[in-house]
């Protein structure tokens, strides 16, 4: 159980201090989407699906799946998919 | 503060067997001294029957009254405080309370116990919630298990781990000085983000300094941000260079400082974290990131600390003397220095041999073809100052036997000269070339006391008024 702990600030506080979610793309065009399966029944029925819209749009489409859901991810796929791709979907649940 | 209830206040604890003693006279005070109202740190039923009595659960009155030992009797009259005593001194508690045989049956004297507020960990915490200390900086708050991890995350670390900056620890490092942590020490570039006492005291936590290296962390930093040191540029080149600190005086003695053995290396508390703290201060008030504004090509690695002092040696002024500081006092210098290029001269054994190979390698800074660009600090060991200071040379004599050998004819360091294209213009082809410009050959003197060896740091190449000028502030403790 974690607990709340508070630090103060050693920058110049001229950022926010909760940071922001890096900004969505404008468009698809030009990038390279990865689809990561978890490894949870029918998740492949979903990111199939994507896979299949995002081909309509001619976007680049490239996929992955982790071993098991129920460890994170090894360091060497998240490593990879971040070296290949622009943006992740992931298919969190059944 | 709230004004005090008049009579008698009693602050113990149940742990103290001192407390335990006097215990039963609390309901003799309470019937026979007027007013009587018992403060307990620990135990909710010490002093029973009291109508006076409570729980000091938070210890807010225990530290609104500043107690340091349990038990404390004040007297108070008209909402002020005119006398206390702590410990049971029968006398005393008889002459306070005006009940001439007060415990008449128990010891003459038997000394308390300690205040729970002054316990380590709750000292700082009641300062936070009831004590006069306000700290301004951001606070933020982080679920995560482990704070060293959440400080790289935020991007707060120079690659090393720091210490999470808690407020406690903040707090504690500001008792190092008595500066008032709002007060404003500068604009710190590249950001030119104002930077107070306090978040010099958070980036000093950060970096692992103890409190009492404050007031020479605080000069090195004053020095850093003058108009000559010019920190922006320091920071900003693609050139090696970085804040280094030279501390001089008894305060380097007094926190510990190195001078001696590894001098330059590692493993001295003081050295380690002043000269960091000063690069986290860069990095996290200032912003000065590596890849960012921070455009150091090598850099070098002085930019996670550079800090040491002065062997100093009756013989030979100390550096901050020479520049103006009074004897007896502390100082830092600051200068934008770059590595430690050693010297090895094992055979030397008259001053004059050991200053040509000193002017030969400090020929090599920069550029052995370049001249009046970067200024350098020559770093002498005990055993190579003692060739010099057997034969009656000052340091100042050493200075001066180094310029002169330091002049070159211009047609051996124009550009093109020797096959090389790197070098002086092509105008200084008749003069004679002096490699430093004047006041930019620094002599301290550090290291063990085996070793026929001393050491070039050079500094930038764009040093003078052009970029950075060595800069010495006085620390004051």
């Amino acid at each position: 159980m974690s607990q709340t702990s508070v630090m103060l600030d050693p920058t110049g506080e001229f950022a926010p201090a909760v940071r922001a979610r890096l900004a969505r793309p404008q468009s698809l065009a030009g990038k390279t989407v990865g689809l990561l399966d978890i490894s949870k029944p029918r998740g492949n029925v979903f990111l199939d699906r994507l896979e299949e819209r995002l081909g309509e749009l001619s976007v680049t489409v490239k996929r992955y799946s982790k071993p098991t859901f129920t460890r994170v991810a090894p360091t060497a796929l998240k490593q990879q998919i971040a070296a290949e791709v622009d943006l992740v979907v992931e298919g969190l649940a059944d | 503060m709230t004004k005090l209830p008049d009579g008698l206040i009693v602050v113990a604890k149940r742990d103290c067997p001192t407390c335990q003693l006097i215990e039963p006279l609390l309901a003799v005070l309470d019937r026979q001294a007027g007013p009587l109202t018992v403060y307990s740190q620990d135990d909710p039923s010490f002093g029973t029957g009291v109508s006076g009595a409570s729980h000091d659960e938070t210890l807010e009155h225990s530290f609104r009254l500043n107690i340091e030992f349990v038990p404390t009797l004040i007297r108070v009259e008209q909402g002020r405080e005119v006398e206390r005593t702590y410990g049971w001194h029968r006398e005393d508690w008889q002459r306070l309370s005006g009940v001439a045989d007060l415990g008449a049956d128990l010891p003459v004297m038997r000394p308390g116990c300690g205040s729970k507020t002054l316990e380590p960990g709750i000292a700082e915490n009641l300062e936070l919630a009831f004590g006069t200390t306000k700290l301004s900086s951001r606070s933020i708050e982080t679920d995560a298990e482990d704070l060293i991890e959440a400080c790289y995350e935020r991007g707060w670390s120079d690659g090393l781990p720091v210490v999470p900056p808690t407020p406690q620890r903040v707090l504690r490092m500001l008792g190092g000085t008595d500066r008032d942590p709002a007060e404003e020490l500068g604009l710190v570039p590249p950001d030119l983000a104002r930077c107070t006492v306090e978040k010099v005291a958070v980036n000093a936590v950060m970096a692992g300094c103890k409190p009492e290296y404050m007031p020479v962390l605080l000069a090195a930093l004053e020095a850093a941000l003058t108009e000559e040191f010019g920190l922006h540029g320091v920071l900003c080149t693609t050139m090696f260079c970085s804040p280094m600190i030279i501390a001089n005086g008894p305060v380097t003695r007094a926190i510990g400082m190195n001078s001696g053995v590894n001098a330059l290396g590692q493993g001295n508390r003081a050295n380690a974290t002043i000269g960091r703290a000063l690069q986290l201060i860069v990095r996290n008030v200032g912003g000065g990131r590596p890849g960012e504004i921070d455009r150091s090509t090598l850099g070098t690695p002085g930019k996670y600390t550079f800090c040491f002092a002065e062997a100093e040696d009756s013989e030979w002024l100390p550096l901050a003397q020479e520049r103006g500081i009074a004897e007896g006092k502390s100082a830092v210098t600051l200068f934008a220095g770059e590595g430690v290029q050693g010297i090895v001269d094992q055979k030397s054994r008259h001053p004059e041999s050991l200053a040509l190979s000193f002017a030969h390698a400090l020929r090599a800074v920069d550029h052995h073809k370049m001249a009046m660009a970067g200024d350098a600090v020559l770093v002498v060991s005990p055993e190579h100052s003692r060739v010099f200071i057997e034969a009656g040379w000052s340091k100042a004599r050493l200075l001066e036997e180094l310029e002169k050998l330091l002049q070159f004819p211009g047609e051996e360091m124009v550009a093109g000269a020797g096959g090389i294209a790197e070098g002086v213009p092509e105008s200084f082809r008749d003069k004679t070339v002096r490699k430093f410009r004047p006041g930019g050959l620094l002599i301290v003197r550090a290291g063990g006391t085996a070793g026929l060896f001393s050491a070039v740091i050079a500094g930038w190449a764009a040093s003078g008024p052009v970029g950075s000028i060595p800069v010495t502030r006085e620390v004051k403790v």
